[in-house]
């Protein structure tokens, strides 16, 4: 019974906590991200070769246009994108004008490993990962 | 007095019907057709809207049946050309989520009737392949649709259907980009 309840006492603790740190939310996630990546042999993160990397154009294995991250987020993360094929608006990617974006590491992973292959027709490397982190989180 | 007489007989006759209907062998089928919803049912789960319909109109379950549900999330890391994988869990869940409310298992409207359409084809991918979408869309000019840049395709529904997403596909609320009020 005492033990229930100094859990209970301690995950209230740590929602608050989580509350009145809401605003850089997306900070820490990153961050955390980012250390991960580490782990798994990224060095430091370049936001340069991210920015390049954005607009690189890949071929299209089934032969269709080429494709790049700019193909559906355009070339400018604080406007809004379309989705190439279904015309869908795409949110900015940019946190400082969208506060929900890099918010939730499984989401970030999710699109990651989605758009990575759609784009490069292979999944990101972390040290990729790390360079696409600190460049959006600049934006 | 003879007009009376039929007079009654007439009178009598949406009684007699419905007598046969209330005890009739096929009571439950009488009570189908009544509770029959129009159009497909919206969709209620807040995984499948989030993961699916932050790329595409959220397409109901019931425009599909079962097994054209099941080969499309087998296929998922190659969906039309996208990848769309998702996490174990999520996978589940939603396909979980098509096969509970697949066309076969609906009583709405629309369901029923791809469902009469379907042919041959038993598991289409696509629902604009569907005899009953072709039927309905038959009629619709390409500089509408196609060559409209505000459509640009049939299987973008919400672009002219106002209440898509509640499911409900009425000619009354139709209105194309760029065209106005379709009028059949």
């Amino acid at each position: 019974m005492k033990r229930q309840s100094f859990v209970i006492m301690y995950s209230v603790l740590l929602s608050a906590m989580s509350v009145s740190t809401g605003s850089l939310a997306y900070g820490s996630v990153v961050n955390d991200l980012l250390a991960e990546y580490q782990q798994s042999g990224a060095q430091t993160p370049d936001p340069g070769k991210a920015r390049v990397l954005w607009t690189e154009k890949f071929p299209d294995a089934s032969g269709g246009n080429t494709r790049s991250c700019a193909s559906c987020h355009t070339d400018n993360l604080r406007s809004s994108g379309k989705h190439v094929r279904t015309n869908k608006p795409i949110e900015p990617l940019a946190p400082s004008i969208n506060r929900e974006r890099l918010t939730d590491p499984g989401n970030i992973e999710k699109w990651f490993k989605r758009n990575c292959k759609w784009t490069f027709g292979r999944e990101c490397s972390p040290q990729e990962k790390s360079d696409f982190l600190s460049y959006i989180l600049a934006q | 007095m003879k007009s009376a007489y039929w007079f009654s007989f007439i009178m009598a006759i949406p009684l007699l019907m419905l007598g046969s209907f209330s005890f009739g062998d096929d009571d439950d089928d009488v009570l189908k057709f009544w509770k029959r919803q129009p159009g497909v049912a919206p969709v209620t789960d807040p995984l499948y809207k989030e993961e699916c319909g932050s790329c595409h109109f959220a397409y109901q379950p019931g425009w599909l049946p079962e097994q054209s549900w099941r080969d499309m999330m087998s296929g998922i890391d190659n969906h039309f050309g996208d990848n769309a994988e998702l996490s174990p869990a999520s996978h589940q869940a939603i396909l979980d989520y098509l096969v509970t409310n697949s066309a076969d298992k609906s009583d709405h409207r629309r369901s029923k009737k791809i469902m009469r359409s379907l042919g041959s084809s038993t598991a289409p991918q696509r629902i604009t392949e569907t005899g009953y979408f072709k039927h309905k869309h038959d009629e619709i000019p390409d500089r509408l649709v196609e060559n409209n840049d505000k459509v640009a395709s049939l299987s973008h529904c919400n672009a002219c259907h106002q209440d898509a997403e509640q499911g409900s596909f009425s000619e009354r609320h139709i209105t194309i980009p760029g065209h106005g009020k379709w009028d059949d």
